[in-house]
């Protein structure tokens, strides 16, 4: 249950900071295209969602 | 295709309603007392019950987790049915989601109240309130699920998907920071000690304001904006970056509440460079939520609930700004431990929060009783005089943060401090009385709002189940491509893993380095863990929630360092469950109050029976109820054990020794009260405190102390 010190060092620790940012950095770029290339009507469609109902 | 007919169930949207708009009013009250006590201490009425440290409590959870929490349900159950074209998956789960919740509320309320914290803050509650959170909360997600698989619709409509990450994230975060060893049935420890219980702390509490004031306020602010400007939101497109964005980035900010602080200088950096780029897909959602009324300007004028809504997204607009700003260390050295904070989270909590809040009470209250708002007049002076209640309650309290930060910081050509603390609070008493107006303002419009409603409601008929038609989705595999996204839309819970793929990644790499290497909390070897009688006194400080008065934590600035001597270091906090570094400084730090006043029994002792016999001026409460209650020590034992199990070296067999030695400094804490012509019962709660206040910060003194220290095991 002790969770101070359990290893003197990690080695290596600038990897989490260059996963994390290349992650972040894919995921956005992905989104980014995926929704430039979206279909234009589709779009439409879906923001109409809500205005559906009464 | 043949259309099926069923019916939307409006009943329990009504309870969560009723349950906003109750809790609405009970907490502002509770924020309108706390704010008065600042100016008029006699507003404790000398009761624990209704001291600062307990009642401010009451306010933020009664806001976040009774009117916010009520309201998103409100807003969830009405838009979820409407958007999954289907009614409830369960109304048995649905009910007990209700009453689940508010019973939590109505618990939560009882132990604030008697003083039952857990010592964190917005999660002050206490281990058995925690599990019955946990357990309403799975409630909640298998009837939105539920709802979510048998729905009507293909597609889920990007203000599910913020329900969606809510609700998994607002899990994770209640789950991890709750981790405690219970000791009593209303009192446990913090598994996490010192830096490693604050980083938690903060990304949790960092994140409390970004999944659950925020993520799901702004579903409903995607669904409730396009119904009443009645057009679709402004760009689609833009709602899928600002969710997708918003989610990754805002996990990782949270280590922005402890800059400069004794957390590692890294995971503070990485708090500020996530923090500023959180402004932009926070702007993406405000302008996309403004851009959808282009061209509808005109009935802004005419119509409050849009009112309501353009000031709300602005103010989450505003909001977002600023918080970014206060993440750069320059500014933060500024704001930081002033009401500068409280203006920021007022803005967001009176402007985004409450008026999103009343834009959706004034849509659903006419459609749901099938009629028109009562008085659209009545409406309009509850917005104007609401916004004009926030303007008073912000400007004061950003002037007050910023002079008093200034004057904290200014020193006299002799290079001496210029200002003593008190100076430093007396002088904006002013401030804390204007915020208190607008605060009033704030309320009174509210209560309008409740006049209004209500009179709306007596004229209306309420539809319990109201009844609506759609095809049957079918189930077709199209041949060829398709677009990504809209794959991912139909499949809810692909939707829930990756959104905690996403948000798990940030606490992860933030909380696996502080907590398990060794350089990043550097141990001291004269570092002690707390005597019994110290641990007692401990209990009682967060017990009276002076900590959200109080800092414990020196920042390495020239001021503090002068003001309250050497700044914190990491190492000092192994033995603090929970960390009591707080956020707020309506009074002085007692990071190091042992060593500043040392020998300050009998200071202690008047001083907290009458604040002001010792500090003309000071606004701190009387604790009067410390001098006639006897200290609990039946306790003791299992406190020590449980400190035990948390790697606090204290000696094998030393629970059962525990109390002889707690009774022995008692007797020496007596006898120099009586020294100084004091004569006070040993067992009472004060003698306790005024231990634990004497022995703050003493650790690292030049001169170690060794007298009532209790045996340690080695520590490695």
């Amino acid at each position: 249950m002790k969770f101070i010190n359990y290893m003197e060092k990690i080695s290596g620790i600038d990897i989490y900071g260059l996963v994390s940012l290349s992650l972040f950095f894919t995921i956005f770029v992905v989104v980014l295209i995926g929704v430039a290339v979206a279909d234009k009507k589709k779009m439409k469609k879906l923001s109409n969602i809500p205005l559906e109902s009464k | 295709m043949q259309v099926e007919k069923f019916y939307y169930d409006n009943k329990i949207v009504k309870a969560f309603l009723y349950a906003t708009v109750v809790f609405g009013i009970v907490g502002m009250i509770a924020g309108l007392w706390v704010a008065i006590e600042f100016y008029y201490p006699g507003a404790t009425l000398n009761l624990p019950a209704t001291t600062f440290g307990r009642l401010r409590p009451v306010h933020t959870n009664a806001i976040i987790f009774a009117f916010v929490g009520n309201c998103i349900f409100t807003g969830i159950y009405y838009s979820l049915q409407r958007l999954c074209k289907t009614r409830m998956f369960s109304n048995t789960l649905s009910w007990i989601h209700f009453w689940g919740w508010q019973a939590i509320i109505a618990a939560a309320a009882i132990t604030l109240l008697l003083g039952y914290t857990s010592g964190k803050e917005y999660a002050e509650l206490e281990w058995p309130i925690d599990i019955a959170i946990t357990v309403v909360w799975v409630v909640f997600g298998i009837n939105m699920f539920g709802t979510i698989i048998k729905r009507r619709e293909r597609h889920l409509y990007v203000a599910i998907w913020f329900y969606i990450a809510t609700w998994v994230t607002v899990a994770m975060l209640h789950i991890v920071n709750s981790m405690e060893i219970p000791v009593t049935m209303w009192k446990s420890y913090s598994l996490y000690a010192g830096v490693q219980d604050a980083l938690v702390q903060w990304w949790y509490g960092h994140n409390a304001v970004a999944f659950f004031l925020t993520t799901p306020v702004l579903g409903l602010m995607y669904y409730f904006l396009p119904k009443a400007a009645n057009r679709p939101i402004y760009s689609y497109r833009l709602s899928i970056i600002h969710f997708w964005a918003l989610i990754f980035i805002y996990i990782w900010a949270g280590p922005h509440h402890l800059l400069y602080t004794a957390l590692p200088d890294w995971a503070q950096s990485l708090g500020t460079v996530f923090s500023l780029m959180l402004i932009f897909p926070s702007w993406g959602g405000m302008l996309n939520g403004l851009f959808t009324l282009r061209g509808a300007w005109d009935r802004v004028r005419e119509e409050p609930v849009l009112k309501f809504l353009v000031v709300a997204v602005t103010c989450y607009g505003m909001s977002t700004l600023e918080g970014p700003l206060l993440s750069l260390k320059n500014i933060n050295a500024i704001s930081h431990f002033t009401d500068w904070t409280i203006a920021h989270v007022h803005i967001g909590g009176l402007g985004w929060n409450g008026f999103m809040a009343f834009a959706m009470l004034y849509y659903l209250v006419p459609k749901m009783w099938n009629t028109t708002l009562y008085s659209k007049k009545l409406a309009t002076n509850h917005f104007w005089i609401a916004t004009i209640g926030i303007v008073l309650y912000a400007l004061p309290l950003y002037w007050a943060g910023f002079t008093q930060s200034i004057m904290w910081k200014t020193f006299t050509p002799e290079g001496q401090l210029k200002f003593s603390f008190l100076e430093t609070v007396t002088n904006i008493i002013p401030m804390y009385i204007t915020r208190s107006v607008g605060g009033a303002l704030y309320l009174s419009g509210a209560l309008i709002m409740v006049y209004n409603l209500a009179r709306t409601i007596r004229q209306g008929s309420f539809i319990a189940n109201e009844e609506a038609e759609a095809a049957p989705m079918v189930r077709e595999s199209r041949p060829g491509k398709e677009y990504w996204h809209r794959v991912l839309e139909r499949k809810p819970l692909t939707m829930l893993v990756l959104a905690l793929i996403l948000v798990a990644i940030g606490g992860l790499v933030e909380m696996i380095p502080t907590f398990l290497i060794k350089s990043n909390i550097p141990t001291i070897a004269s570092v002690k863990p707390y005597t019994p009688l110290e641990l007692q006194g401990r209990d009682i400080y967060v017990r009276e929630g002076c900590y959200l008065c109080h800092s414990q934590m020196i920042r390495p600035f020239r001021d503090e360092v002068k003001r309250y001597g050497e700044y914190s270091k990491a190492g000092e906090f192994v033995y603090d469950h929970p960390f009591q570094w707080g956020s707020k400084r309506t009074g002085p730090d007692l990071a190091r109050e042992g060593v500043i006043r040392k020998n300050g029994e009998a200071w202690h002792y008047n001083h907290l029976y009458d604040p002001r016999s010792m500090s003309p001026g000071s606004i701190m409460p009387q604790y009067v109820w410390l001098f006639d209650d006897d200290l609990d020590t039946a306790t003791t034992p299992a406190k020590i054990r449980a400190m035990q199990t948390l790697g606090v070296p204290y000696t094998r067999g030393y629970d059962r020794v525990a109390n002889v030695a707690l009774v022995r400094q008692e007797d020496s804490i007596t006898a120099i009260l009586k020294q100084n012509k004091i004569e006070t019962p040993p067992n009472k709660e004060i003698v306790a405190l005024i231990a634990y206040l004497e022995r703050l910060g003493t650790d690292i003194e030049l001169a170690p102390r060794t007298d009532s220290l209790p045996p340690t095991a080695s520590v490695k």
